[in-house]
């Protein structure tokens, strides 16, 4: 889609990114304040920051997130490229709209019902409740959102690619780990990331599926949240979106001179040829 | 590719849905006709598997007493019909910010559009719990949004606006936003700009054109949306709980206080098998849209 | 004595019955659920052969490649190759080689990479694989884009890098998927000399799929015309041409004109055809023996069409309106409208520039033919 860009476009531009960017600035802005009342601005300070650092809990919780978050993102990765490749290559298996529907079902079933649902099987298979069931959990719905990015990116593959490498002798399976898994990778690295900011963010499934000792750092800020506002609260979230954003950014930057530059290298082939 | 990476491709991930997502269901209804006790679990199971002929006998005798107890307490009842009703709306209010702003950024300039897409999809990214906070400081009696009004003198007292249904629609509009705006967006960024000359040579004016063309092919990125809006809203726990009051009533809210306040393992079961119920539709309209936009790809 | 069209060279295991196929489908039927793409085909290959597979889009020449090269098994019959029942043989153990209609680069891989791939599969050695890789850049001159990726490469290029990768294993048989299919006209004419004389120097057997009659046509040693999964004629380019045994045939190569009649007259290697379509009759020479009353098919092409302005003296000769005249430069092709309402294509070649009083619209002329002209069918 093209043509003029109205007066009527730029503002409904302008007022949604300011809608969904405001608060979050703020919420940075407010982590440097000086003053505990976070509403009122007292001067620029990072003595939130340092009081983080000294506090153990939050400390340790960041700790558990983070290796949930490495552990599940990694596996569900995993599971959920098998998923995309067997919802793309094969159109025909027994149960394949019951599998279907298990991949999709996950990215819009409310948090409470996929995280209660799963605490009641863990009890009934008398599953001790900590960090490896919140990781098991987070591997089941994220490995349905890596599914979905993957599978994006394999509507497209070229299959004769495979067929290719096996006519040159490959084994069906030494074609796929030298051909198509490198041309689906950057699909599957952002499958990865985006199942480890899910892990990451979780509140409410990792809540229903924690045990003692494995509190992560989601659950921990909304426990100190329903306290109420506090700079150091800001200062970790500042921090969570620093990382989240650094990656994202990077990763989108990445990609998009690597798209520039393939353009430009195509049309310099084509003036050649 | 040989049959055994076919069986294994197909089989490892299906069998960890089975398992992990099926099964869980399974039980919630189990539990869901078990009877409360307190111990360890804190239920009763009545309905035990043992033969096919055991299994129809006991249908006939399911402890439905949890589903009576549900449709008999009116707090309940006005919980799914207040989740559903908020959710309803608060799609219908990010459909009315998304498609204008997924409309602006499909019709951005080439260079532009995929800066104007990272932007959107960035907060996407970001932690669902912080978007939620980040209003707080902006909604309370001393916040920021009253301290602006005040000192413009659009008002004169502080407004309660922090736990109110109000803030529990800016709270899911602000975070839903971005699954809003991304299928609009692709379905219109692939929309060709020529059928809308087109329609307008054929004799539509600009505001036909858009109706008749523009709003027409991107139905499919309009219901994508608010499916995506809608079904998680209406499960919502974490907006209603931070923003919203006493008075909000939201089935995440009360699901999770049975839950871990009230220790209720089978009336919270009860609860999220209704939720199911009241989701089944959109669910399958969900899906099949999926399903349609996957065969287009191909 | 007479031969047909052009001969090409002095090759043609064919004709003699001693000599053995390198490739042969023996009954093979494909069937993909209801769908039957290939029907009972049997079909015999030679070594060194350029053998061409041509067809309309879904005639089941794809099918027949690719199961070759083992994509697909068929669902009854058996493939040989040299002897060898290709039943049950993974696609990575057949020593055959596909040249992919969309080239099938590896996007990851540089040129070099791309045609050193099947080598290191095949566990050869390090300076055997870059000689190898050398040598194979030398045979397509690529020598320059080694290092490239394939999407920095013109489509010509990519062609030629397909088409190294594919060779570079000394494959004995070598399977071409619509390998022009992606190139601009000129480029594709080029290209179909240079592939000739590749297979020449590495005498390869070459099995080529293909929708376009001229890229068959130039380079094959025969022709296999398929249509719904079956073979209609096998056939050097002469052959398939000049004598096609169907109308579909006849019709699918070239332009053709096609009259329709009953047998009057059958003697002394003559058949005479009773008044079809504004001829009073039709002499056609054949040797076959038809019964008189049988009903039989003239095809024959635009360029063995006579247009005159007297009445000629060949025996087939009909007059008509000129309908429409378009000047192609080397030809001119006509079509006329015969007194009997029938179209007919005729075609002359223009050898001088400048013609005097050229026959033009409207203009009632005489349309004849040889009696050796065409090809009577029966089918």
């Amino acid at each position: 889609m093209s043509g003029r860009w109205t007066w009527f476009n730029i503002t409904s531009v302008i007022f949604g990114m300011g809608f969904l960017y405001l608060p979050i600035v703020i919420l940075i802005v407010f982590s440097f304040n000086e003053s505990r009342l976070v509403t009122v601005w007292a001067g620029f300070s990072t003595k939130w920051y340092g009081a983080l650092f000294r506090n153990e809990a939050l400390l340790d919780a960041a700790w558990v997130t983070l290796r949930v978050a490495l552990l599940s993102a990694s596996v569900a990765t995993v599971l959920g490229t098998l998923a995309a490749l067997a919802l793309t290559r094969y159109t025909r298996f027994p149960g394949r709209t019951l599998f279907t529907g298990m991949v999709f079902a996950p990215l819009v079933m409310p948090d409470v019902i996929i995280g209660l649902s799963l605490l009641l099987l863990f009890v009934a298979i008398g599953f001790d409740r900590g960090f490896l069931t919140i990781t098991l959990a987070h591997i089941t719905f994220s490995m349905c959102f890596v599914a979905v990015v993957v599978q994006s990116r394999l509507v497209s593959f070229d299959e004769s690619l495979e067929e290719a490498a096996q006519d040159l002798g490959c084994t069906p399976f030494h074609a796929f780990y030298k051909v198509t898994l490198p041309v689906i990778l950057p699909a599957v690295i952002s499958g990865w990331m985006l199942a480890f900011t899910l892990s990451l963010d979780d509140l409410v499934i990792a809540s229903f599926n924690s045990g003692p000792g494995a509190t992560t750092l989601p659950m921990k800020i909304y426990s100190q949240v329903r306290l109420g506002v506090t700079p150091e609260i800001n200062a970790v979230c500042t921090i969570l979106i620093g990382i989240v954003a650094t990656g994202v950014l990077i990763a989108s930057i990445v990609g998009r001179r690597r798209d520039i530059q393939r353009k430009l290298d195509e049309q310099q082939a084509a003036q050649e040829g | 590719m040989s049959n055994m990476f076919r069986r294994l491709t197909i089989f490892i991930p299906y069998i960890w849905l089975l398992v992990l997502f099926l099964l869980p269901f399974l039980i919630v209804f189990r539990i869901s006709v078990s009877i409360l006790e307190y111990g360890s679990p804190p239920y009763v199971p009545q309905f035990e598997f043992e033969s096919w002929a055991g299994f129809i006998d006991k249908l006939g005798m399911l402890n439905l007493d949890n589903y009576r107890f549900l449709a008999s307490d009116a707090l309940y009842r006005n919980a799914y019909i207040s989740s559903v009703i908020i959710a309803f709306f608060s799609t219908m209010f990010t459909l009315a910010i998304g498609f204008p702003l997924a409309y602006g950024m499909a019709r951005a300039s080439t260079s532009l559009r995929p800066i104007l897409l990272m932007l959107v999809i960035l907060p996407f990214w970001t932690s669902f719990l912080i978007r939620v906070y980040a209003w707080i400081g902006i909604l309370k009696p001393e916040g920021l949004l009253n301290q602006l009004l005040l000192w413009l003198g659009v008002i004169s007292e502080p407004l309660t606006i922090l736990n109110t249904n109000a803030a529990v629609y800016i709270g899911i509009v602000y975070s839903y936003l971005p699954f809003m705006v991304l299928p609009i967006y692709s379905t219109l960024e692939k929309l060709d700009y020529s059928l809308i000359e087109a329609a307008q040579d054929l004799g539509c004016t600009p505001l036909g054109a858009f109706w008749k063309v523009t709003i027409r092919l991107a139905l499919p990125g309009i219901l994508a949306g608010c499916l995506l809006v809608f079904i998680p809203a209406v499960g919502e726990f974490v907006i209603p709980d931070l923003l919203g009051g006493s008075q909000t009533l939201m089935i995440g809210k009360v699901l999770w206080t049975e839950f871990f306040n009230n220790g209720d393992w089978t009336i919270s079961s009860a609860l999220a098998m209704v939720l199911l119920i009241v989701l089944v539709v959109p669910i399958v309209l969900f899906q099949n849209a999926q399903a349609k936009a996957t065969e287009a790809g191909k | 004595m007479k031969s047909l069209g052009n001969v090409r060279r002095s090759f043609a295991p064919w004709i003699d019955p001693k000599s053995v196929p390198y490739i042969r489908f023996e009954n093979v039927t494909k069937k993909f659920g209801d769908f039957t793409a290939v029907d009972n085909l049997s079909l015999d290959i030679f070594e060194r052969e350029f053998f061409s597979l041509l067809g309309p889009s879904g005639c089941g020449k794809t099918t027949l490649l690719r199961m070759l090269a083992g994509f697909e098994n068929p669902t009854e019959g058996d493939i040989f190759l040299d002897g060898q029942s290709l039943k049950g043989v993974a696609p990575h153990n057949r020593p055959v080689n596909m040249m992919f209609q969309s080239y099938a680069l590896f996007p990851h891989m540089s040129v070099e990479q791309n045609i050193a791939f099947g080598l290191k599969q095949a566990k050869m050695n390090k300076s055997e694989i870059s000689d190898r890789v050398q040598q194979m850049l030398k045979l397509v001159k690529l020598e320059k884009f080694a290092k490239r990726k394939p999407h920095q490469l013109s489509g010509g290029q990519r062609q030629r890098v397909a088409l190294a990768r594919s060779v570079a294993k000394r494959p004995k048989l070598l399977l071409l998927d619509e390998p022009l299919g992606a190139l601009d006209k000129k480029l594709r004419e080029e290209t179909q000399f240079e592939l000739m004389d590749l297979q020449q120097e590495l005498g390869l057997t070459f099995v080529i799929v293909t929708h376009d009659q001229d890229e068959a046509m130039t380079m094959s040693d025969r022709i296999a015309v398929m249509d719904a999964g079956v073979v209609k004629q096998i056939g050097t380019p002469a052959e398939v041409y000049e004598a096609p045994d169907s109308r579909y045939v006849a019709d699918f190569i070239g332009s053709v004109n096609i009259f329709e009649g009953e047998v009057k007259q059958n003697a002394d290697g003559l058949v005479k055809l009773d008044s079809p379509d504004g001829f009073s009759e039709i002499q056609a020479v054949e040797d076959h023996k038809f019964e008189t009353g049988q009903k039989l098919f003239l095809a024959i092409r635009p360029e063995k069409m006579n247009l005159t302005r007297e009445r000629p003296t060949d025996a087939n000769a009909a007059s008509g309106e000129v309908w429409e005249i378009a000047y192609m430069g080397d030809v001119t092709n006509y079509i006329v409208k015969l007194d009997g309402g029938k179209m007919v294509r005729a075609s002359t070649i223009n050898r001088k520039r400048a013609v005097e009083n050229p026959i033009g619209y409207d203009e009632v002329i005489w349309v004849s033919f040889e009696p050796d002209g065409g090809t009577l069918l029966d089918r």
